[in-house]
This record gives structure tokens, C-alpha cells and sequence, in this order.
């Protein structure tokens, strides 16, 4: 079942084009990897489909129905920012934030149930600033989750996270899409965690330059190539 | 002296709305310390100080011209902030001083500063009416029972706004409305501390409460004690000492800050 349709869509900002033309479609089940280096618009991508950016030409359909008309999709959607910006000291326990994120209240119980899923049960009374990265992404994946989404989008969540927490948080994401049956759109920099994850691969640089099955992808040593150098050059770029 | 005052009309009445608009403040006051625009309160109770002195030379009660300006030019900045992208600060800053130039000006073609601008300034609590106890009342009432329809919205657009929209949550109404619901807060609240130490009520106990590091809940309900407390204690003592109400309110509530922090300080408070 076609979940998402992202048809020609480009998005200019005043002095840079951000995307350019980018088509394709994600599938009831599909675990997509977005890859490209910083800069490629994986962020301005996210955030168009999330109608956080509303000025872009094409079209984006979630479950056939263009987001331009209806906001309804985003009741199926979890989503997980790159690093959520809170004050330190917001005084709101693990149990509060994944409480936000919860439409119907009177589901109190789902709170402990998801908590318990992703091993953070017992940090439920804990201030949400007083834990390490790795956790308090696992209390956001929490928060993505209570609602039992259809869809979870991922923009690049393990940047600043020790290594230990980003294997269990890539054991938490593969149990989501292959036992419940969740489908994942994740945008990455870690191509080997996208060649062991992800089912689908989208290597993205403004405009798409490769979409298909991650095997695809990785069997082709040119393609894996052209995107080491792209996002090396961009390494440097950065340093 | 003991417990007679607490026979007297004025004094229930003072209590009354006293306790409602230290609840009031403190739960407003938590989200605007949170939103980091916690001289908000400070710049609509100066705009405020403008409707005061128009309903004076207008021979209007002042407090009902008081709410029309305030909250008027409270929606006004943050219409003008969110457009221009003025920084929250400097936007405080200009509604804050252009509601005082607006008031002295009002105040000269009206012949001069009269106790009626003094009892708006330093608040007036000993002196409310049954009227205005109703009216107090009436409007904690209303709004606290907006923050609870609304609490999951209110505080998940605080905590984080990108979340709270890609959630579906209409983030600028909600901002709108608590922009709104502060206006309201402070005017009701300018008769027990008056214009100039309103913001006292809405960041003190806050700040106070936050340091206890619990959750949200908590933290409100802290915060609520500490600032009922505060209230009262300071509207008896006052009385008994025959000092200003509105000063001894607001040095009790330092105080509970100063012993907050002397407990963090010496390590009793888990460290946050």
C-alpha cells in the first residue's frame, strides 16, 4: 500500500535552492534510509512533509490525500527531531514529556506500556533534563510512539549519542518496523547502519540521485562511491 | 489584636481575592517563566498603567479601561513580534515604556498625579469591594478552567513548539490565547500588588517551585503554595504592622526563594 507520494518537489529559499525536483514514494512497511551530507535538504525534506515549511512547488500526499488540504495525517505520525531543544531545567518528568505526546488521555496506562518497550520504565519519574542523550532520545521515541503512529520519521537522531545507546536504539528501530510493523522514513550519515537497517535507501544531494531497494544501492560500488566523496568533501568542508 | 482581624468583611474579602490571584499568577506566571518571557507580565501591567489613567480622565473605572488597553496592546506586540521578528526582550521593552509615556501623558491633561493612580500603582487589596471579589473570582475561575481543557496544548507548546505542530497542536492560537489570558491576569491582579510589582507574583514562586526539580504537576502545585502563602501572610502581616501589603507580599516571597536556594545550596535538593 502506498503510504507517501512526494511528487517534483522543490523548495527555494532566498539565496539557495534546497531541493530540487525530488520524486518518490515510500510503501505500507518500508524502512527508508535518506542519505546525502549536510546541506543535501534532508531536514528541509522532513520538514515540508511535516508542514513545518509550507512554501515549496509539488506535491506531497500522505495516504492519498494532498497535506496542502488536511493535517489529519499527522495523527498517524511519529516524529523524532534531530535534537530536541528544551530548557535544562523545564521542570517535566519522563512520564510528563511522553504525556504530551499522548491524544487521548484517558489512555494513562499506555504511557508505563511504552516506557517498559523501550526500557526507560524505570527513569519514568526522573526530570527529563537530568538524563543522557541516549535516553532522553529514547523518551522521545516514547512520546513518537503512544499513539500507536503508523508512520515514524527519524531526522538523524543519534548525533551526539555514545555508541552503546545508538546499537539498542537501532534494535528498538528494527523490532518497530519488522514486528509491529511500523514504517520508517530515517534520514542518516551512517551508511553502514542504513545498509544493516533500512530496506529502502534515498540518497539525496538538492535533487534525488538514487531511490530504490538498499541493496540496489549497495551493491553498486560507483553510487556508494560518489556518496562517500559527496559527504567527505562536505567533512572537510565543515573542518 | 489576634484573630479579630479575621472578622473584619474587608479582610475576608481581602483574603479571598487575594488567595484566587496568587493561584492565578502562579499558574500563568509557571508558563511565561518556562516560554522565557517573564517580563511579559511586567510590560502588560505598565500598558496597563495607560488604560488606568485613560479611564480616569475619562471618568470610565479605570480597571475595565485598564483590561481593554492591555490586552489590546499586549496581542498588538506579539502580532508585531512574530511579523518583524523582533526579539521577545525588546519587544517587552517597548510595550513596557510606551504604556507609561502613554500614562503620563494622559495623567498631565487630567491635572497630575491623584491617590487614585497611587492605590493602581502600589495595589490595593485591603480596599476591594464585593464587586470586585465577584469579579476576581469569576475570572480565576474562567481562565483556570481554560488551562485545564488545554493543558496537554498550553504545556507541549511551551516545552517544545516544532513538536507540538508537527502533533497537529494550532501553536499560534495557543499563543495567542495565553497572550490573551495574561492580559486578563494581570489587570485582575494589579489591585492586591499594583502595576509596579506584578511581575513579582508571576515569576517568584515559579522560579521558587521550578528548583524542587519535580514534574510538572508538582512544580505547579509548589509553586501555588508558595505563592498563596506568600499572599496571605503578607496581606495579615501588613495589616498587623501597618505596613504596604504589596511590598511585604513580595519580600515574603523572596524570602521562600532566598531558603529555597540556602536548601539547594546545602545539597537537600536533588541537583538539577
Amino acid at each position: 500500500m502506498l503510504i507517501v507520494e512526494i511528487n517534483n518537489l522543490t523548495v527555494q529559499y532566498p539565496d539557495v535552492k534546497a531541493l530540487d525536483d525530488v520524486s518518490f514514494v515510500v510503501n505500507s512497511g518500508d524502512f527508508l534510509g535518506i542519505i546525502g551530507p549536510n546541506g543535501a535538504g534532508k531536514s528541509t525534506l522532513f520538514d515540508s512533509m511535516l508542514r513545518l515549511n509550507t512554501k515549496y512547488k509539488g506535491t506531497i500526499k500522505f495516504f492519498g490525500q494532498d497535506i496542502r488540504k488536511s493535517k489529519n495525517y499527522l495523527k498517524e505520525i511519529g516524529y523524532v527531531p534531530q535534537k530536541p531543544i528544551f530548557e535544562k531545567n523545564f521542570p517535566v518528568t519522563v512520564s510528563d514529556v511522553v504525556r504530551m505526546g499522548l491524544r487521548n488521555e484517558s489512555d494513562e496506562n499506555k504511557i508505563d506500556e511504552i516506557l517498559q518497550q523501550l526500557w526507560i520504565h524505570e527513569l519514568r519519574n526522573r526530570r527529563i533534563g537530568e538524563l543522557s542523550g541516549g535516553q532522553q532520545q529514547r523518551v522521545f521515541i516514547a512520546k513518537a510512539l503512544v499513539n500507536n503512529p503508523k508512520i515514524l520519521i527519524l531526522d538523524e537522531p543519534v548525533t551526539g549519542i555514545d555508541q552503546q545507546s545508538i546499537e539498542l536504539f537501532y534494535s528498538i528501530l528494527r523490532e518497530l518496523n519488522s514486528k509491529q510493523k511500523i514504517t520508517i522514513i530515517w534520514s542518516s550519515h551512517d551508511l553502514d547502519a542504513v545498509n544493516q537497517l533500512a530496506n529502502h535507501v534515498a540518497c539525496l544531494n538538492k535533487t534525488l540521485f538514487f531511490h530504490g531497494e538498499s541493496e540496489k544501492f549497495f551493491s553498486n560500488d560507483e553510487l556508494v562511491k560518489q556518496y562517500s566523496e559527496a559527504s567527505m568533501q562536505e567533512h572537510m568542508h565543515h573542518h | 489584636m489576634s484573630f479579630e482581624i479575621l472578622t473584619y468583611g474587608f479582610m475576608h474579602r481581602a483574603l479571598i481575592s487575594g488567595i484566587a490571584i496568587a493561584i492565578l499568577c502562579s499558574v500563568v506566571g509557571l508558563f511565561l517563566v518556562l516560554r522565557r518571557y517573564s517580563l511579559f507580565g511586567d510590560a502588560i501591567a505598565h500598558s496597563s498603567f495607560g488604560g488606568i489613567a485613560l479611564g480616569l480622565l475619562a471618568g470610565v473605572y479605570p480597571l475595565w479601561t485598564a483590561y481593554g488597553v492591555s490586552i489590546v496592546s499586549a496581542l498588538i506586540i506579539t502580532k508585531i513580534k512574530d511579523k518583524y521578528n523582533i526579539s521577545g526582550d525588546a519587544s517587552i521593552a517597548v510595550l513596557l515604556s510606551s504604556g507609561i509615556a502613554a500614562g503620563l501623558v494622559i495623567i498631565g491633561f487630567s491635572g497630575g498625579f491623584t491617590i487614585d493612580i497611587f492605590s493602581f500603582l502600589f495595589g490595593s487589596i485591603l480596599l476591594v469591594s464585593v464587586d470586585d471579589t465577584v469579579l476576581i473570582l469569576s475570572l480565576t475561575g474562567a481562565i483556570l478552567i481554560v488551562f485545564l481543557l488545554l493543558y496537554r496544548q498550553i504545556l507541549y507548546s511551551t516545552f517544545n513548539e516544532e513538536q507540538a505542530k508537527v502533533s497537529g497542536i494550532a501553536v499560534e492560537k495557543i499563543n495567542y490565547l495565553i497572550v490573551f489570558m495574561a492580559g486578563i491576569t494581570v489587570v485582575t491582579s494589579i489591585q492586591l500588588v499594583g502595576v509596579l510589582l506584578i511581575s513579582a507574583l508571576f515569576v517568584i514562586p515559579n522560579v521558587t517551585a521550578i528548583m524542587y526539580g519535580r514534574g510538572f504537576k508538582q512544580t505547579a502545585i509548589i509553586s501555588m503554595s508558595f505563592s498563596v502563602f506568600s499572599v496571605m501572610a503578607g496581606i495579615l502581616i501588613s495589616y498587623i504592622f501597618d505596613i504596604t501589603p504589596a511590598g511585604t507580599i513580595v519580600l515574603l516571597s523572596i524570602s521562600l526563594l532566598a531558603g529555597t536556594m540556602g536548601i539547594k545550596s546545602a545539597g537537600l535538593l536533588s541537583k538539577n
